[in-house]
């Protein structure tokens, strides 16, 4: 019970006192570009009523999930082939490589060069940016799988589709899962900027509407929204994982693995 | 049915490396029959893992080759199975004990009730039964090399390579362990080839000895073990005639260390 | 049991016991910096060819000649050098800023189990906040001055690198500690010996980690917002239509992104030439 307490007590007081403090400190002290936080949180429901957050939040998580998925599907796929074949990866690491290294955000006018400002476009901003992590990691993790599981799924004779199935997915899915988080803190980044640099709706567009019409408190509404909901992601990011690799919390406790 | 089961004719296994070629397996020639038991000793880095991995359809010959059911091996053949050393990484740490077992029935193709039913089986003949839900990282050194030994059991096959499979584990392990796999030998009519740097073990366990010689590997000499059929770790290893097969086998190693080949012993038997 | 031991570790899954040999050896393997260069090679031919046939729209996408030519008329440009000169010294401000404060506060809220778990919630919160959802804050704050875009680098490098930190602080052994303690160390051996050798593994990888981070924002945060450098340029590039010019300046983020990159290699390689294993990044 004091544990329990303990733990509660450890998660609160701080955030407690610092939410204070921005209370105490914007109500005493206005300033135009920081109003007192009451008025802010006042705003946040009337701002965020149910029309704005179909108009806006839903489409922005939509394109958000369905880019997220398709940068994990084809970094995955692309990531197992790259992974076990020794002269594709090769050929290509180098360019991968240079891919990865470059920021995301530059990668955003010439997708628009290509497909305009519509939705396509924000979705394959979001794949673009985020898919290299998924895929440097899924290779990376495909070529650490080791060698006498490898081996014995040979001498079992092992099916292809056994070996993806049962070898390499599993094998590599820990170090998949690292590059699917770095992924993910990406992914909202992306779909952040391509809201705010061209389009019509989305949370970004309208935390952007929101200063260009000096609609202060909502605009800070926006950001906190934004802040909870990239907290929340990764919360269920964090849920997932720990399910799927159950065995891998385990299996390295249990195991010396020497780094 | 042919007397021969496996047969390795002339094998040889050199890589070439940046510095020249190295031979590791120079002409190498043995065979086995059904049912037997063998092992395997000799000095270490003497190609002992090459040349069970070459049987196991691992790695090609680079001459020779090796012909198991009168097929000439390629890859992997059916009806072999394989129990490494490192048994903690042979074992698939996302399955349960149980599913270990049962997934290369399955790749087979198996139906659920016989699998089940060979799986069962082989877990109780390692005294795992209770252990079925676990994962192999749950259980200790000794009984995750069981484990490897059920799924090798479980499968079915006629031949059985076993690579130093408890040369880490403690002694008093290792002593079960041995016991086990002559039970199961016995039990199942499978054909054993063990590898082994353990000269006591090897003589303990076996039939047959195979003694190599250091790199580039041939085969020094083939000892039959004629000791008792019932062996047991303390008795049968207090018998004077298993103090002269270590000796004899003994001597072979060190003779082989010091460069010995097959036509130069100098009084062999 | 212990000499059985190290062995049953190896065979558990650990250091190799001995040389696994290949899969047979190949008469020719061709090297791997061979492989990456024809592969390079052959996306730059490529890049160059198909435009010029017309399988892609050379308004889309400019053969590989026209986007070199473009970049090096930039080259010639003082205006360029003087862009990458303020994009470099707003991510070399940046950065600076980060690793500092991080180092502070790092070491302070690491260096105690209870500081430790009473920020753990606040940290774990505002951590994944994306900082680019601070761009219209900083627009309205500091306009496109580099202040507005440092605000977004420095936000984001900051956590990167605090992270780190206090998970040094953290790996510092409690029995190494208390040793000192029983032998009465002066807290500037104790920092020294203890603490500085332990956490350095750790302050590198965020280090690492941040330069990446700060790079991207920098780039972000002159595209978007409009500070001065070569983001900026990419975006008037954009708005003029010049598009081999966009290309080249694409390209000459993503060379500063591998530069920073090696250059924090570096720096880790120096740094930690003495130490035995390469950490890996901690999330």
């Amino acid at each position: 019970m004091i544990r329990a307490l303990k733990s509660l007590a450890y998660l609160i007081v701080l955030p407690a006192l610092l939410l204070a403090a921005w209370w105490i400190a914007s109500t005493l002290n206005p300033s135009f570009f920081f109003p007192p936080l009451p008025d802010i949180l006042a705003e946040f429901p009337v701002t965020w009523d149910f029309a704005r957050i179909s108009a806006h939040v839903f489409p922005s998580l939509g394109r958000l999930a369905i880019a997220y998925f398709a940068a994990v599907v084809i970094g995955v796929l692309l990531g197992i082939l790259l992974g076990l074949s020794r002269i594709a990866r090769g050929l290509t690491e180098a360019i991968l490589e240079f891919m990865r290294a470059t920021p995301p955000t530059a990668m955003v006018p010439v997708i628009m060069l290509f497909l305009g400002i519509g939705d396509t476009m924000r979705v394959v901003v979001i794949i673009v940016g985020c898919v290299w992590p998924i895929l440097l990691n899924t290779i990376e993790g495909v070529r650490g799988i080791d060698e006498v599981l490898s081996d014995t799924a040979r001498t079992y004779r092992y099916r292809k589709t056994g070996r993806l199935f049962h070898l390499v997915l599993p094998g590599a899915s820990p170090q998949i899962f690292t590059g699917a988080r770095q992924a993910l803190a990406i992914a909202i980044i992306m779909m952040v900027i391509s809201e705010m640099f061209a389009a019509s709706n989305g949370i970004g567009f309208q935390i952007v509407q929101f200063q260009h019409q000096y609609s202060i408190p909502e605009m800070w509404s926006g950001v906190i929204l934004l802040g909870v909901l990239g907290f929340a992601l990764s919360r269920i990011f964090i849920l997932v994982e720990r399910r799927a690799l159950a065995w891998y919390q385990g299996f390295k406790a249990n195991t010396d693995l020497g780094g | 049915m042919s007397e021969i089961l496996l047969s390795v004719e002339h094998l040889r296994k050199a890589y070439s490396t940046p510095k020249g070629v190295t031979e590791v397996i120079h002409n190498l020639d043995f065979q086995l029959a059904p049912g037997e038991f063998a092992c395997i000793v000799g000095p270490s880095g003497a190609g002992k893992t090459t040349l069970l991995r070459s049987i196991a359809g691992l790695l090609p010959p680079s001459s020779g080759q090796i012909r198991f059911e009168d097929r000439v091996i390629t890859q992997p053949p059916a009806d072999m199975a394989v129990v490494f050393q490192e048994y903690g990484r042979s074992l698939f740490p996302w399955m349960t004990v149980g599913r270990n077992v049962a997934q290369p029935l399955i790749e087979k193709g198996v139906p659920k009730a016989e699998r089940e039913r060979l799986v069962a089986d082989a877990l109780e003949a390692v005294g795992l039964s209770a252990n079925a839900n676990s994962y192999p990282w749950q259980l200790s050194g000794g009984m995750q090399q069981r484990v490897a030994i059920a799924r090798a059991v479980a499968y079915e096959p006629r031949l059985l390579l076993m690579d130093e499979p408890f040369a880490a584990v403690d002694a008093q392990t290792r002593a079960d362990l041995e016991d086990l796999v002559r039970e199961l030998w016995k039990r199942l009519g499978v054909t054993v080839l063990f590898v082994t740097h353990d000269i006591e073990s090897s003589i303990y366990l076996s039939q047959r000895v195979l003694v190599l010689s250091d790199r580039p590997t041939e085969v020094l000499a083939d000892i039959p073990i004629e000791l008792p059929e019932q062996r047991s770790q303390l008795e049968t290893r207090m018998l004077p005639e298993f103090g002269e097969y270590r000796a004899r086998i003994y001597e072979l190693v060190q003779q082989a260390k010091r460069g010995a080949r097959t036509g130069s012993l100098p009084t062999v038997r | 049991m212990t000499a059985t031991l190290d062995a049953s570790r190896a065979a558990a899954g650990g250091v190799p016991t001995a040389p696994r040999p290949r899969r047979g050896a190949t008469p020719f393997r061709m090297p791997a910096w061979a492989l990456s260069t024809i592969g390079v090679v052959a996306v730059l031919a490529l890049l160059e060819i198909l435009p010029r046939v017309g399988v892609t729209n050379a308004k889309y996408l400019p053969p590989t000649s026209e986007i070199a030519a473009a970049l090096f008329i930039h080259l010639q440009n003082a205006a360029f050098w003087i862009a990458l000169g303020q994009t470099l010294t707003t991510w070399f401000t940046g950065i600076a800023i980060s690793v500092i404060a991080a180092l502070v506060f790092g070491s302070i809220i690491g260096s105690s189990g209870f500081l430790r778990a009473a920020t753990s919630s606040t940290v774990e919160f505002l951590r994944p906040i994306p900082s680019v959802a601070l761009i219209p804050v900083a627009v309205l704050m500091y306009g496109t001055t580099m202040a507005s875009t440092l605000l977004l680098v420095v936000y984001a490098a900051f956590w990167q690198m605090f992270v780190q930190v206090v998970q040094g602080m953290r790996d510092v052994d409690p029995v190494a500690r208390d040793t000192t303690r029983v032998y009465r160390f002066r807290i500037r051996s104790v920092a020294g010996r203890l603490v500085f050798p332990t956490v350095l593994p750790y302050a590198v990888t965020g280090f690492r980690l941040a330069a990446s981070i700060a790079i991207i924002l920098t780039i972000t945060g002159e595209l978007i917002i409009g500070t001065p450098g070569v983001g900026n340029l990419l975006a008037v590039a954009q708005t003029s239509g010049a598009v081999p010019s966009m290309y080249a300046l694409v390209f000459v983020a993503g060379a500063l992104g591998v530069l920073v990159n090696l250059v924090a290699r570096l720096v880790e390689r120096g740094l930690l030439f003495w130490h035995p294993s390469i950490r890996k990044e901690a999330s």
